[in-house]
């Protein structure tokens, strides 16, 4: 790993005023991805910008319908927040799946979201729930905020603060992940929300995206039987040594049916 | 250039210079000279460098020393010692937990984290599925489950 400049911000202003500084900066959360990428020298920070000890950051709060997670909160925390199991039992479960005890007990929400792994599990509900991001500077909903593989609509110098989820009326993930690194081959978060059914894919392709036509078939009839019949093209999905993309595409049917019939 | 951290390790306050891309589990070992927490692959998978930061695992590869400035690190020099061995210690002993060793002081961190978690219930499985992190390449794992199990009647 190149050296850098340490900074320990104490207020998300403090980190704000720290990024708009550097040379190359970047912002350092749980550093379950940040730091292997700097070791590997894929990332060369002129400063990190630790967001650790910044307490507005962090915490769960769940009123009026809506789960507010800060973006410093742990994925350990959201899986076991008794709160997050009662309003959303599948945003808790889904962090439960991530990586294992170590990398829950560091990363966060923030960084996962911030990151936009192609086989990240946060975006499918990011995506799937209809969330809101949350950054120092503006709101950006959830449909528009993964833009491309590693991308998203963050511009330099801005920070998540926090995810907005609104409780659905009921919710699913099914994770087939890989069984070396946990990352996902494919996730499918299945939604029944108040503006209607949503089907979010991870894993599958390049970047998280909605199956439309599930949600279409899902919202005449939510049932694991609407879904049969309807596959998911493997045209543009991942092609890997993990998965071929036509086994992706085979996983994006099976997924949406498991985590439909849990639920219907 | 490097910076001073000070930070609570097994109990004791502790400080030393550090280059800030000094990782925590260099400093544990190279400045504090605490050389049971080990490094096996230094890309955040196989779990040797576990230790408890602020009471929970986490791997000591995958974090900078500098963020331990006020936290509380515990080490397997921290837990137990010959004589007065933790229950998790004790039970990797009895039940022939281990074989090279390598992976041992990452999997008893493990163990004890994979015990705090489930009070009250803990299966097979569940230990089984929370060792994710933690690689061992001797035993086939049947005797690293056998002992946190056996430790979770302990403890
Ligand atoms: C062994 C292992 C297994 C894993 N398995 C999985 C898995 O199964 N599923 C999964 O989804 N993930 C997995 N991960 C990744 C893990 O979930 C990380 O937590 C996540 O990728 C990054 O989050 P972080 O908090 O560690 O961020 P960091 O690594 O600290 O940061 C990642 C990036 O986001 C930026 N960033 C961080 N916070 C913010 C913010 N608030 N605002 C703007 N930018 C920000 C950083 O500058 C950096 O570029 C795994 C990681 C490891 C090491
Ligand atoms: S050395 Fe830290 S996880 Fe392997
Ligand atoms: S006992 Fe040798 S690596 Fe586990």
């Amino acid at each position: 790993m190149y050296n850098f400049t340490y900074h320990r911000a104490g207020s998300v202003d403090a980190a704000a005023a720290k990024l708009a500084e550097g040379d190359d900066p970047k912002l350092l959360a749980g550093g379950m991805t940040l730091l292997p990428t700097m070791k590997q020298r894929l990332a060369m920070p002129s400063d990190l910008v630790d967001l650790n000890e910044i307490g507005e950051l962090k915490g769960i709060t769940v009123s009026g319908g809506t789960v507010t997670i800060g973006a410093m909160t742990r994925h350990a925390e959201v899986a076991a927040s008794a709160e997050v199991r009662q309003a959303i039992p599948a945003l808790a479960k889904l962090a439960g799946l991530i990586g294992d005890p170590s990398v829950r007990n560091r990363g966060t929400i923030g960084g996962s979201i911030a990151n936009n792994d192609p086989s990240a599990d946060y975006p499918a509900a990011v995506v799937g729930l209809g969330a809101t991001v949350v950054t120092n500077k503006r709101e950006i909903a959830g449909d528009d905020f993964f833009t491309g593989m590693f991308e998203t609509a963050l511009e330099d110098g801005e920070i998540v603060t926090a995810v907005r989820f609104p409780v659905p009326e009921k919710a699913a993930y099914c994770k087939f992940p890989n069984p070396a690194s946990r990352y996902a081959v494919v996730g499918v978060m299945v939604a029944k929300t108040a503006g209607g059914v949503r089907v979010a894919v991870t894993g599958a392709g390049p970047c998280v995206f909605r199956q439309a036509d599930m949600e279409k078939a899902l919202s005449s009839n939510f049932s694991a039987d609407a879904l049969s019949g309807i596959t998911q093209p493997a045209d543009d999905l991942n092609d890997d040594i993990h998965a071929s993309a036509a086994y992706r595409a085979s996983l994006v049917a099976v997924g949406a049916k498991r985590a439909v019939a849990e639920i219907a | 250039m490097t910076v001073k951290v000070t930070t609570t390790v097994n109990g004791g306050q502790v400080s030393g210079d550090v280059e800030p891309n000094t990782l925590l589990v260099h400093f544990i070992r190279e400045t504090l000279g605490l050389t049971g927490t080990h490094v096996g692959c230094d890309t955040s998978q196989c779990g040797a460098c576990t230790v408890h930061f602020d009471g929970v695992p986490i791997k000591s590869c995958t974090l900078l020393a500098l963020q331990a400035e006020g936290h509380d690190v515990t080490t397997i020099e921290g837990i137990g010692e010959p004589g007065h061995l933790h229950p998790m210690q004790a039970a990797f002993q009895e039940n022939h937990g281990l074989q090279c060793g390598f992976c041992t002081p990452g999997m008893i961190m493990a163990g004890i984290g994979i015990v705090e978690r489930n009070k009250g219930g803990l299966t097979e499985e569940t230990i089984r599925h929370e060792l994710e992190g933690n690689i061992c390449r001797c035993t086939g794992y049947h005797n690293i489950v056998k002992s946190i199990a056996a430790a979770a009647r302990d403890m």
